[in-house]
């Protein structure tokens, strides 16, 4: 018999890939956990086997999205969650397009997929049927390709309404940081899900359903929707998004001294001005997109025009861009060229590799080169900053290279560090920084953050607004912010409207509006006891925050609060700890498989 | 005077869907994509424009035309009035538009048909709808 399908009761999709089945389970002990982030760490917690290898078998991939998605505007996120095979610990990552509004009305709130499939497979999700089907003709395919054969495969998902999401080549190979590509553009980029999906063969996911949600109270939501869609649409809070996009932090950032330039040699970037956001938009850019449920539309496509061959043979392409890629595959390599960019975030789109992780790690190639630390016979191009095509070609190698440089840098720059030496990796933790060298604030988030990621907690805005401030004074707010960052992704709405959403009667009239009442203290214990059960996993994980390395190239270029102090950091991080141990101390385990940690 | 939906600009449109949620909200109480009347969809992928399939609102409507219950009627100005009562459930006027202007939803047990109310215009952030009068505008 169906399920009925309610708003605020999680419904979970199992499947395993070892032996086909699927269950579907209504879970209203979950409830408590509202959805999003926390309802997927829950799982996760659930179904790890936290000291099992990432890539084992049985290790789960789990999938969540909001209660409240598609209901109100810019509640567009979806989240994965996995042990990381890159940093070992923790992984999840985030990604919008409409994957989440797909399963939404296929009538599920999350997503659990465990096993290994025995060939390539793909998982079709619709609201009437569950089914894995055969991905063996297109398994090595790039991710372009998967995504045009599953749009004419799974017509009846009805286009627009249904969700892709696959993995290139690189989630395949088991790079690290292989991501996976989210419809067109989108991405769960960061911490390696695409190995984690490779390693199941499951090359996609599909999804869409045509379910309709009765609303309780309809003049009730209506008037809701309304505030929150004419403060998306009106007000200052969501204007930097739609306008020139997140891009538009480059100039400021590299004049303040904070954009990491050529392996973080430098933090300003003498040809900022040629691959700023103003520079794109005047040039390049030639349409906006959005997320499904998102009037805003922060989609930047800029124009890739390319000549192909001599003559007049030239090919186009439509490539979306945001600051953090004009930073990982910019400045960061020392690359002047919007156009050349364009041409290397496409290769990392096709291929399947987090933009960020790859960037990080083709600098660190790069001044290796210059230093001499790696056998020149095995990188087999000459990798130089500013240098497109060789890049093209490094990140060609990074899936299919066979020497032991290759297969090292499959693992990231921390391992390259490990084996070839070089203090100037630019990771912390083992997963690679973000384009901002802002101070003490983004090193302690990208350390000490659940997921070592700057989305954590914001420490580069943290430091923009107390230029100076000593390492230990940040370690509150920072906790504080990660910990508000568990309830605005437990709705799941988009960190880019964290001002709307971060207000707290907002979110609560939201809920009861689709029948889901919550209190002020019910959700700063949702964010709480999340941020606990994050931390008890990545414990157990065996993630130690004591004795962390600190690549010495943090400490060398200064930041726009001059030159950072090792040991001041590192006072800060031992903070941090025991604000973590105390954390901890609060609650028992939230399940029995964490007890011994 | 009778209005008439209108996609005009759809080479602007983001694909943000607000213009579905809309219709499903204040038409039909639901949270919901099937049950709006306009339908946004990609033309393979975001490689090009977005697609609005919605009623045009034709003189002489053909899922008027081949509705044997007489629930569905021509409406002055343009499109069609549904007398949902009347509706038996054959599904034929979804079938017989063209321009995937009308469908029928098994749930509701009749066709979700677009009034021109313009609900869905006042939702579109980049204005790619409008609501046009009906002698105003070009077919």
């Amino acid at each position: 018999m169906r399920q009925s399908v309610e708003l605020g009761v999680p419904r979970i999709l199992k499947v395993d890939l070892s032996s086909g089945s699927v269950e579907v389970q209504k879970r209203p002990d979950l409830a408590i956990w509202l959805g999003g982030s926390p309802l997927g760490t829950r799982l996760l917690a659930e179904t790890v086997d936290p000291t099992a290898d990432a890539l084992a078998p049985q290790q789960p991939l789990v999938l969540a999205i909001g209660p409240l998605t598609a209901a109100f505007p810019v509640i567009t996120k979806s989240s994965a969650h996995f042990k990381s095979p890159l940093t070992g610990n923790l992984g999840e990552t985030h990604a919008g397009g409409r994957l989440a509004t797909a399963l939404r009305f296929a009538g599920y709130d999350a997503l659990v997929v465990v096993g290994t499939s025995t060939r390539p497979v793909y998982l079709s999700i619709s609201s009437r049927d569950v089914r894995l089907k055969d991905a063996t003709p297109f398994w090595g395919l790039s991710t372009e390709e998967t995504g045009r054969i599953l749009r004419e495969n799974e017509v009846r998902l009805g286009a627009g309404k249904r969700s892709i999401i696959r993995i290139g080549p690189a989630g395949e190979a088991g790079v690290s940081y292989a991501c996976v590509n989210v419809d067109s553009y989108r991405h769960f980029g960061r911490l390696g899900m695409g190995a984690v999906m490779g390693s199941k063969r499951l090359k996609a996911i599909v999804a869409g359903g045509d379910l309709s949600f009765p609303l309780a109270d309809q003049k009730r939501y209506m008037r809701c929707y309304e505030k929150i869609y004419q403060i998306a649409v009106q007000s200052s809070a969501m204007q930097k998004y739609h306008e020139l996009g997140t891009a538009q932090n480059l100039l400021p950032l590299s004049a303040l001294g904070a954009l990491p330039t050529r392996n973080l040699q430098s933090g300003s970037f003498e040809a900022a001005e040629k691959i700023s956001g103003e520079a794109f938009g005047k040039d390049l850019l030639i349409r906006k997109y959005a997320c499904f449920g998102c009037p805003v539309g922060c989609i930047h496509i800029g124009l890739l025009r390319e000549q192909f061959a001599a003559g007049h043979e030239y090919r186009y392409a439509g490539v979306s861009y945001d600051y953090e890629l004009l930073y990982a595959l910019g400045s960061l390599l020392g690359m002047e060229s919007r156009s050349q960019i364009l041409a290397l975030i496409e290769t990392a789109e096709k291929l399947g590799l987090d933009a960020m992780t790859t960037g990080v790690v083709l600098a660190w190639l790069t001044e290796a080169r210059e230093k001499g630390l790696i056998p020149e016979d095995q990188l087999g191009m000459p990798l130089a900053f500013g240098e497109m095509q060789p890049y093209q070609g490094a990140m060609s190698a990074l899936v299919r290279g066979t020497s032991e440089l290759w297969e090292t840098a499959r693992k990231g720059s921390a391992a390259l560090a490990a084996r070839y030496g070089g203090d100037f990796d630019l990771q912390l933790a083992g997963n690679e920084i973000s384009g901002y060298h802002t101070g003490y604030g983004t090193l302690l988030n990208h350390a000490a953050g659940a997921r070592h990621s700057h989305l954590d907690s914001a420490g580069y805005s943290l430091d923009q607004q107390h230029p100076g401030a000593e390492p230990a004074e940040l370690v509150d707010p920072l906790l504080a912010e990660e910990q508000e960052r568990c309830v605005v992704t437990a709705l799941h709405a988009c960190l880019f409207a964290r001002k709307i959403y971060g207000d707290r009667e907002l979110v609560r009239e939201a809920l009861a509006s689709m029948g889901i009442e919550r209190t002020d203290a019910q959700l700063d214990e949702l964010g709480r006891s999340t941020l606990r059960l994050k931390h008890r996993l990545k414990r157990a994980m065996g993630f130690k925050l004591e004795g962390l390395r600190l690549p010495e190239r943090f400490f060398q270029t200064p930041t726009p609060a001059g030159k950072l102090d090792r040991a001041k950091l590192e006072e800060a991080i031992r903070l941090y700890d025991r604000r973590l141990d105390d954390l901890l101390a609060e609650a028992p385990p939230e399940t029995p498989a964490l007890s011994s940690h | 005077m009778a209005k008439l939906l209108r996609a005009n600009r759809m080479e602007e449109c983001i694909g943000c869907g607000s213009c579905m949620l809309a219709c499903a909200r204040t038409r039909y109480q639901s949270l919901s994509l099937n049950r709006s009347a306009i339908r946004i969809r990609t033309a393979g992928g975001f490689r090009s424009s977005l697609i609005a399939d919605y009623c045009l609102g034709c003189d002489e409507p053909v899922c008027a035309s081949v509705c044997s219950a007489a629930a569905l009627t021509p409406r002055p100005g343009g499109g069609v009035v549904l007398k949902k009562e009347r509706c038996i459930g054959c599904g034929r006027c979804a079938e017989a538009c063209t321009v995937h202007g009308i469908h029928y939803d098994e749930e509701l047990g009749y066709p979700v048909v677009c009034v021109h109310c313009g609900v869905c215009a006042r939702y579109c952030p980049h204005g790619c709808l409008t609501l046009e009068d009906t002698d105003a505008t070009e077919r």
